[in-house]
């Protein structure tokens, strides 16, 4: 098979070790910014971890936990505007967080009430979409929606490496391609897919090479770079809204963590390859590059974890004070306008929810 | 005979026929090296290698599809979807080709294709996780429907679906993988060991496709279920001390309609229970089987007790589940009709 990974662009400006890149685009890494985004970073990561402990003591549901794409999923909110739309799969609650959804309404989503999903802001970015990579297609769709209307907006749907083996995500590049759609496709390789590494999902070369056929660009960059990620965006967002059509983002980073709190990864990849990733995860070189920079250091990280950790156990205390929904709720939403048979359904759904009566 | 959940009896089903036949492979996401996410295929990559047992891409259309290319040329699959809920983007491969293929040759092409998939809720699964479409496979003319309620079906009905050159989709309702559930989710899980048909034999042996189980004799009132429900309607008969006949269907299609109508038309009253949702569920197909077959005999209109018109609800998940209490409703208002 010949090489063809040297036609795919490939960013990283922050190596491992801290050192920024000497061809780091201007603008790309302004320090303080920079700190801005690690502070949202440790955040995620706080609040990850936060709500793994709550899902281990029976407070939540089953939760996807993004351990180690928190560079990613800051990168790709950062690059956002506001007035864009975002599509996620069900591992991008960072994502929305830094998209303005609160701490209270992603914990709502996983501990099983929908009222998570119908967050205050921002309006127009979809749900969490679990089945996998249904929500590339909708965010063309979305995009066509902004292009026929003439709007300056831009579409990002966030899938797994795993995700680009459905036809959805190939449909949706076709289509977005075609169309010259103002979409960016995002993929988070984070190498698996609960059990299956990227290699038994695919023999193309990259992920990001997927976009050859579909006539669109493909890039790559380090996902564990908060540097590399938002500039990469950047430029797709600024390419699409100019009308220059969609791209193909593949971010490279590593599930540290488990699938899903119900998995156990130790079950099917071996310890070193983990602690390999561990070595190149996002915290480590941003940490170092903003203590080379003299605005970084162990007291400010600890202020500011003590001040996160505040934020989110008033968080959680939010979630779990939320009263429950009656249960009529599940009816109340099938329809624009309730049909009789489920007026019908629904006070009987109620009947039996009284313990009193049988 | 050993003592097996329904885990076990799916993994030693495929075990036997593996042994017996070298053109049985599995296919599926996360099946080969992990054993699937639900263990019932564990072990078997390690025991008959990555070319018999392989991990698929995600993609169920492509893992149903190339399954069918696979059985017509001398292969007899077996395709895991990990979840009912994530079988649609397979959909059209069920319904238009695999269906079809011995219709639109006169019987010259099959693909003897078995689809395994979990179904059913009750495991705080929420909409995505606790799906049972089994009605809109049922639907579908040219495809065998099953779903065992115990280790022991389980077990050889899955080496019948196999065996079979028809290609069968067989939902396995995930609550009762590990144990029986009666529909009390406060009650301590109890495991299969404590239920006769947690006994199954080790070696090869079926249970015929298209045959449906009198679990439970009766004379009062026939209960029609399969799955989970099977359970659940035995102990909401014992609460209302209705001497009710219950029958596990098993296979949904083709349906053994003499066996259900034999009981109805002797107890003259009917209750069908399924978990999936109501409306053009399957158990309205039941209730015109029945009313075609047993008409004259029927003493009180059929009743069905179903999962509600909605998705299913992870937050109301036991207000969504068809349980003791709403099919012991049921069973009264189906006795006191005069």
């Amino acid at each position: 098979m010949s090489d063809s990974s040297a036609d795919i662009r490939y960013l990283r400006f922050l190596k491992p070790n801290g050192e920024l890149d000497k061809d780091a685009p201007t603008g790309s890494h302004d320090p303080n910014e920079i700190a801005d985004l690690f502070r949202r970073m440790l955040e995620l990561r706080v609040f990850d971890s936060k709500a793994i402990n709550l899902q281990r003591t029976g407070k939540l549901g089953t939760y996807p936990s993004w351990y180690g794409h928190e560079a990613a999923q800051v990168g790709v909110a950062a690059a956002m505007k506001k007035e864009d739309v975002l599509a996620p799969s069900y591992r991008e609650g960072g994502v929305m967080l830094c998209r303005g959804v609160s701490m209270a309404e992603i914990l709502l989503y996983w501990g099983g009430d929908e009222r998570g999903s119908d967050f205050a802001v921002p309006r127009d970015d979809f749900p969490y979409c679990v089945p996998i990579a249904t929500q590339c297609l909708h965010a063309a769709g979305a995009a066509m929606a902004f292009q026929h209307r003439g709007e300056s907006r831009c579409a990002v749907a966030v899938n797994g490496d795993g995700g680009t083996s459905e036809g959805a995500f190939y449909e949706a590049m076709n289509i977005a391609g075609v169309r010259k759609l103002p979409v960016v496709f995002v993929v988070i390789n984070n190498q698996w897919a609960i059990s299956v590494p990227v290699a038994a999902q695919t023999s193309s070369s990259t992920l990001a090479h997927k976009a050859i056929a579909a006539g669109i660009e493909g890039v790559q960059a380090d996902g564990n770079d908060i540097v590399a990620v938002r500039h990469c965006m950047r430029e797709a967002l600024e390419k699409a809204r100019k009308g220059g059509g969609p791209t193909l983002v593949e971010l490279i980073t590593y599930r540290l963590g488990d699938h899903t709190t119900v998995d156990d990864a130790g079950r099917y990849r071996q310890q070193d390859e983990v602690d390999t990733a561990s070595d190149l995860e996002p915290f480590i070189r941003t940490r170092k590059y903003l203590a080379s920079k003299n605005i970084w250091d162990t007291q400010l990280e600890e202020q500011f974890l003590e001040q996160c950790t505040n934020n989110i156990e008033a968080a959680v205390n939010n979630y779990l004070a939320t009263p429950k929904e009656a249960v009529e709720q599940m009816f109340n939403h099938m329809y624009a306008e309730m049909p009789e048979s489920l007026l019908a359904q629904r006070a009987h759904a109620i009947h039996f929810c009284d313990t009193d009566k049988d | 005979m050993a003592q097996m959940n329904m885990i076990d009896a799916i993994r030693s089903a495929h075990d036997v026929v593996m042994a017996k036949d070298p053109n049985v492979v599995v296919l599926g996401e996360d099946v080969g090296y992990f054993g699937g996410v639900f263990r019932c295929t564990d072990g078997l990559q390690r025991k008959y290698g990555e070319h018999r047992v392989l991990d698929a891409p995600i993609a169920e259309g492509g893992i149903i599809a190339a399954a069918i290319g696979m059985g017509v040329n001398g292969l007899r699959p077996v395709a895991e979807i990990q979840f009912a809920d994530y079988i649609y983007p397979g959909f059209d491969q069920v319904a238009s080709e695999l269906a079809r293929l011995r219709y639109r040759t006169c019987g010259d092409y099959f693909s003897p294709v078995t689809i395994r998939t979990p179904c059913g809720g009750g495991i705080r699964g929420g909409q995505t996780h606790s799906q049972s479409p089994e009605g809109i496979f049922t639907h579908v003319s040219g495809i065998t429907t099953v779903m065992p309620s115990n280790p022991y079906d389980a077990k050889g009905l899955l080496i019948s679906a196999i065996e079979s050159d028809d290609p069968v989709v067989f939902f396995e309702p995930k609550r009762i993988y590990n144990g029986p559930f009666d529909g009390d989710p406060n009650k301590p899980a109890v495991p299969w060991t404590t239920h006769p048909k947690g006994e199954v034999p080790e070696d090869y042996f079926t249970v015929p496709l298209g045959i449906a189980d009198i679990v439970k004799p009766g004379s009062e009132l026939t209960i029609i279920t399969y799955g989970t429900l099977v359970h659940v309607a035995q102990a909401a008969a014992r609460l209302t001390g209705v001497d009710a006949e219950i029958i596990d269907v098993r296979t949904l299609a083709p349906l053994d309609v003499s066996t259900l109508a034999d009981s109805v038309c002797k107890t003259g009253r009917c209750l069908i229970a399924h978990e999936a949702t109501r409306f053009s569920g399957f158990g309205a197909e039941l209730a015109a089987t029945v009313q075609e077959n047993c008409f004259y005999s029927l003493e009180a209109p059929i009743e069905r007790v179903a999962g509600w018109d909605t998705p299913y609800p992870h937050a109301f998940e036991w207000q969504y589940f068809p349980g003791q209490k709403r099919i012991a409703a049921g069973i009264r208002k189906v006795m006191e009709a005069q």
